[in-house]
């Protein structure tokens, strides 16, 4: 959309109900620089610049295929063991339990797909939450049409799985439970450790998809007990194309694609050698800055939440209020579409993403809001912001300045509510 | 994702708002869906006089609201009951294929006005129901495919 655009719509709104205009439109009408706030890091984030560094060579110089005999693929090779050093120090697992994918949802079919076949004799049950991303659900569903027995456990209106729930469905012969560890939409962060434990008394194997903590809160493999984790670099300031599947010792998972022997024969195909070694320096970075126990996105994520609930009339948060990502907001706006909402705040220089079933791209908004208990004209009114280690308190008060005026707008041009 | 024309209805929606004495009331969509449309006309000698709407949903659904108000203004009764959704559709240059299916009601909202008009109980209540005129979306999805 063009400039024009965002000035009608600032007519617009005076025409309806001159509020008091952001001051940042006004400086647009000016011509200048409009401020741009990125909060959007649960769909992605940018790449690092030392990431991006640190990958150029293994385009240019050390192209080689790490298979090769050859020095430029035997550079190629040390530098893919290196990275694989560095993500499995972020997971505290052994560099020979990490596996290089294309990224998390491959690392998700890979984990459920093959261990399920590989153990079909034995067990024939899988355990999952209402509230995972597509990449299990639809997975399990698909194992479910392939012959297997399906449990999807509910959750509660916090989003939380409750140990009791997955204990009353566990089963002699349940082969794996797939619980993620935070939530995309909401931020919830399950009790990994405790569920993970339950699982193993009837010696089921326990997956994880940590693809939205795996970077932002600290995850290690052995504090949480899991058998199975998938993880994926760009959600941690990493290259897109690429992730990992940690899979402990002995446990039995197998190839996923039909090739060569890369990953210990366990993932066909050449390495993506650069994309390892950006995975594995932001994982590097990852461990810096977790090391560092800063607090400031986790104070970011209050007091965006806080200023919204306080400004806003007849508006929830959704997801647990303290068990959640650091810099997460999932927040619901009743009377009003979520898509709307985006879009308005687009305009304003800010990125979001909502549930809505406009932005679902599907007729349904978000299961994950739905599994929440939330009504369908609650979750179509979904905007989920997701800060960034380079956000900053300036950005959080700019939401709060143009987020306000846009939902009192929405709603005088809303039936509902009225 | 959407047209200039979208952008521009939705950013700066024309005839918003609600008509003090309407003629003739139309609603349509419902809030599980996600979009309900809300049209009140003034009607003198056959003219739509004024037209004013209030829409719950996404851009396509507030673009094709304002799009049908400002093309039926001033128009007689016959030439608003002419408009279809897809006329509202085409002069906004087009929308995205699952907003047809699913947003694209402004038509059906003003018909439903005209009705209320010609049946002469203008009542601010008038529900409609089902999105989509459809009692599920088995159709709409197999559009989408």
């Amino acid at each position: 959309m063009g400039t024009s655009c965002r000035c009608k719509w600032l007519q617009a709104v005076r025409r309806i109900e001159r509020p008091a205009r952001p001051r940042q439109m006004e400086s647009k009408k000016g011509g200048h620089q409009m401020r741009t706030v990125y909060m959007d890091h649960s769909a992605t984030t940018p790449v690092d610049p030392v990431v991006l560094n640190a990958m150029i060579p293994y385009y240019t110089d050390i192209y080689g295929n790490s298979s090769s005999v050859h020095s430029q693929g035997q550079k190629a090779a040390r530098a893919l063991e290196n990275a694989r050093e560095q993500v499995a120090s972020l997971l505290g697992a052994s560099p020979g339990e990490i596996i290089f994918t294309a990224g998390g949802t491959e690392a998700d079919n890979q984990a459920l797909i093959t261990y399920m076949n590989n153990n079909r004799e034995k067990r024939r049950h899988i355990i999952t939450s209402a509230i995972e991303h597509h990449a299990i659900l639809h997975t399990c569903e698909h194992l479910a049409k392939q012959g297997f027995d399906l449990t999807v456990l509910p959750v509660n209106s916090e989003g939380t799985v409750e140990p009791q729930t997955l204990r009353t469905a566990l089963r002699p012969d349940t082969a794996l439970v797939s619980i993620m560890h935070a939530n995309n939409e909401v931020g919830t962060i399950q009790d990994i450790k405790e569920l993970a434990a339950i699982s193993h008394e009837v010696g089921a194997v326990f997956h994880t998809d940590a693809v939205q903590s795996v970077g932002k809160i600290p995850v290690n493999v052995k504090d949480l007990g899991v058998d199975l984790l998938s993880a994926s670099s760009h959600k941690l300031y990493g290259p897109k194309g690429i992730g990992c599947l940690y899979a402990k010792k002995g446990v039995r998972i197998g190839s996923y694609l039909y090739g060569g022997g890369h990953e210990r024969n366990l993932r066909a195909g050449t390495v993506n050698v650069p994309g390892a070694v950006g995975f594995g320096k932001a994982a590097e970075l990852a461990q810096q800055r977790l090391n560092q126990n800063d607090s400031t996105l986790w104070e970011l994520g209050q007091r965006l939440r806080r200023g919204i609930i306080e400004a806003i009339p007849n508006t929830r948060l959704t997801g647990h209020p303290i068990n959640r990502l650091p810099g997460s907001v999932s927040v619901c706006f009743e009377y009003v579409e979520g898509e709307s909402i985006l879009l308005m705040l687009d305009s304003y220089g800010i990125m979001a993403s909502s549930g809505s079933a406009c932005t679902s791209g599907s007729l349904e908004p978000s299961h994950v809001l739905l599994a929440l208990g939330l009504s369908h004209e609650i979750a179509h009114g979904s905007v989920r912001l997701t800060m960034g280690k380079d956000n900053t308190i300036e950005d959080v008060d700019y939401v709060l300045e143009v987020l306000p005026p846009i939902i009192k707008n929405l709603r005088m041009m809303s039936p509902l509510g009225q | 994702m959407y047209s200039q024309k979208v952008m521009d209805h939705f950013m700066n929606p024309r005839n918003v708002g609600k008509i003090e004495l309407p003629d003739g009331v139309g609603e349509v969509g419902n809030p599980t869906c996600g979009d309900i449309m809300h049209i009140e006309i003034e009607v003198q000698d056959d003219l739509i006089k004024d037209i004013k709407f209030r829409t719950f949903g996404c851009a396509a659904a507030i673009a094709t609201s304002s799009m049908v108000t400002e093309m039926v203004k001033g128009k007689s009764l016959e030439e608003a009951e002419m408009i279809t959704n897809r006329t509202v559709a085409e002069a906004l240059d087009g929308l995205p294929p699952l907003k047809m299916h699913c947003s694209n009601l402004a038509a059906d909202a003003l018909h439903e006005a005209i009705k209320n008009y010609r049946s002469g109980d203008a009542s601010p209540t008038c529900f409609s129901k089902g999105c989509c005129k459809q009692e599920d979306h088995s159709s709409c999805e197999k559009a989408e495919e």
